[in-house]
């Protein structure tokens, strides 16, 4: 079972920061996020983007489940 | 087609191209009848506009701006066409509503939001650089709150009608703007200004236009200069950043093709005033406030137009403030600081610090 994040309703930059420090803890893995807005999704999208992460998107009860593969960031 | 617009959009590109386009129509305006180094502000146009609407009596200072229309309009526009729109709202909203009064108190103290700071700067006014380093440091306390489990708590869903409010008072504000009622007699109903900056404005149809162009970008991009400071302390990420550097670096340019550049320096500036200690302070109150509030005047318009009520209420704070500051004479002018604007910056301060340590919570 993957570590679960909900940043739904969270106004920034709340939603990127609590999902990086979820990552700092974690080391690596798989993390899988509850999103609901296109600014936390887009911004998730880039912070994937910008380290070679693998960022998978599906639907889940109205909800975005993002599933994020990371490991160490690149800096 | 819209998957395309939206790669664009969340490029680096597209955030350059958001700053760069919001620079060059801010000078723009200027040349066609906006006050100086006011191509935009987000502060001084609100302001205006409870001007307009009698809540304040500085006749200098009072007209309806089609620009925070066309932005609002602009941001529902474009969420509507990606499917972005969401009504939303409940996250402390009363807290939210006095980040947005504080907010404006020490922008009026300024003179300007963080979007006019970074015009003045580009139009050669360099009282502006101890606004923009008080914001600076205003988003570096901020951040630390943040790191110390600072928010201000989920937003729950809300019925589609409740995020038309603001847009919808931005409708009637454009029927004011077009009708102008009592126009014949200026002292009753819509107050417009006939002399000051109040009276400097860009035609209606320019202003609306560019508003509405400026809304779609901004909407598309998540463009922030708050995001841009904070992210850049808080998470390294420089993304929103580079908005700001194309904003300045395009306003500076177009400043310079049109012959703006005669007097760089600390004195006489358009709209501003040389007291540097104040315009640092008023900066650190409104930079605390915007990046505990989640972003920028601006960037809390937007958010209005797509359905955020939270933001809304964040803007009609400002609003109120803005009555205030002048009713009460916390309000800077080009003469220097109002008479309670350094007390009513320490106040607001103390009140912010205490909603950062108090409104902690364990997501």
């Amino acid at each position: 079972m993957n570590e679960r994040l909900d940043i739904r309703g969270l106004s920034c930059p709340q939603p990127v920061f609590l999902t990086k420090q979820k990552m700092e803890k974690l080391g690596k893995g798989t993390l899988e996020v509850l999103v609901d807005k296109g600014t936390a999704l887009t911004n998730l999208k880039r912070l994937c983007t910008d380290n070679n992460w693998t960022l998978e998107e599906t639907m889940e009860d109205n909800t975005i489940l993002v599933k994020i593969s990371f490991s160490e960031e690149h800096e | 087609m819209m998957e395309k617009i939206n790669d664009f959009f969340a490029s680096k590109l597209g955030i350059i191209f958001a700053g760069a386009f919001i620079g060059i129509v801010a000078v723009l305006l200027q040349e066609a009848g906006n006050p100086g180094n006011m191509g935009f502000c987000v502060a001084c146009f609100e302001r205006d506009i409870v001007g307009a609407l009698g809540f304040h009596r500085a006749g200098v200072v009072q007209y309806i701006r089609p620009e925070i229309i066309g932005f609002v309009l602009g941001s529902l526009i474009t969420a509507l066409l990606f499917k972005e729109y969401r009504a939303r709202s409940g996250s402390a909203p009363m807290i939210r509503f006095i980040l947005g009064f504080f907010a404006m108190i020490g922008a009026l103290v300024f003179l300007g939001c963080p979007w006019r700071a970074n015009l003045r700067l580009a139009g050669g006014d360099l009282t502006a650089i101890a606004g923009l380093a008080g914001l600076a440091a205003g988003v570096f306390v901020g951040t630390l709150f943040v790191r110390n489990g600072f928010n201000l708590g989920r937003s729950q869903k809300a019925r589609w009608v409740s995020g038309l409010v603001l847009p919808g008072m931005m409708v009637a504000l454009l029927v004011l703007l077009i009708w102008q009622p009592n126009w014949d007699d200026p002292t009753k109903a819509v107050f417009f200004s006939i002399k000051g900056p109040g009276a400097m404005a860009a035609p209606i149809a320019m202003g609306l236009g560019i508003g509405l162009a400026v809304g779609f970008i901004a909407q598309r991009t998540r463009f922030c200069t708050i995001g841009g400071i904070r992210d850049a302390i808080l998470i390294k990420d420089y993304h929103l950043f580079l908005g700001i550097v194309s904003l300045i670096i395009a306003a500076l340019v177009m400043n310079v093709i049109f012959g703006n550049l005669n007097n760089i320096g600390f004195d006489n500036q358009p709209v501003a005033h040389n007291d540097h200690l104040w315009n640092f302070m008023g900066m650190v109150l409104s930079g605390l406030c915007f990046v505990l509030a989640g972003g920028c005047p601006g960037r809390q318009l937007i958010l209005s137009g797509e359905g955020d009520g939270d933001a809304a209420t964040f803007v009609v704070g400002m609003m109120v403030a803005a009555a205030f500051a002048h009713n009460f004479f916390t309000a800077s002018s080009p003469a220097g600081v109002g008479n309670w604007g350094p007390g009513s910056v320490i106040l607001g301060i103390v009140v912010v610090l205490l909603i950062g340590f108090f409104m902690r919570e364990k997501l």
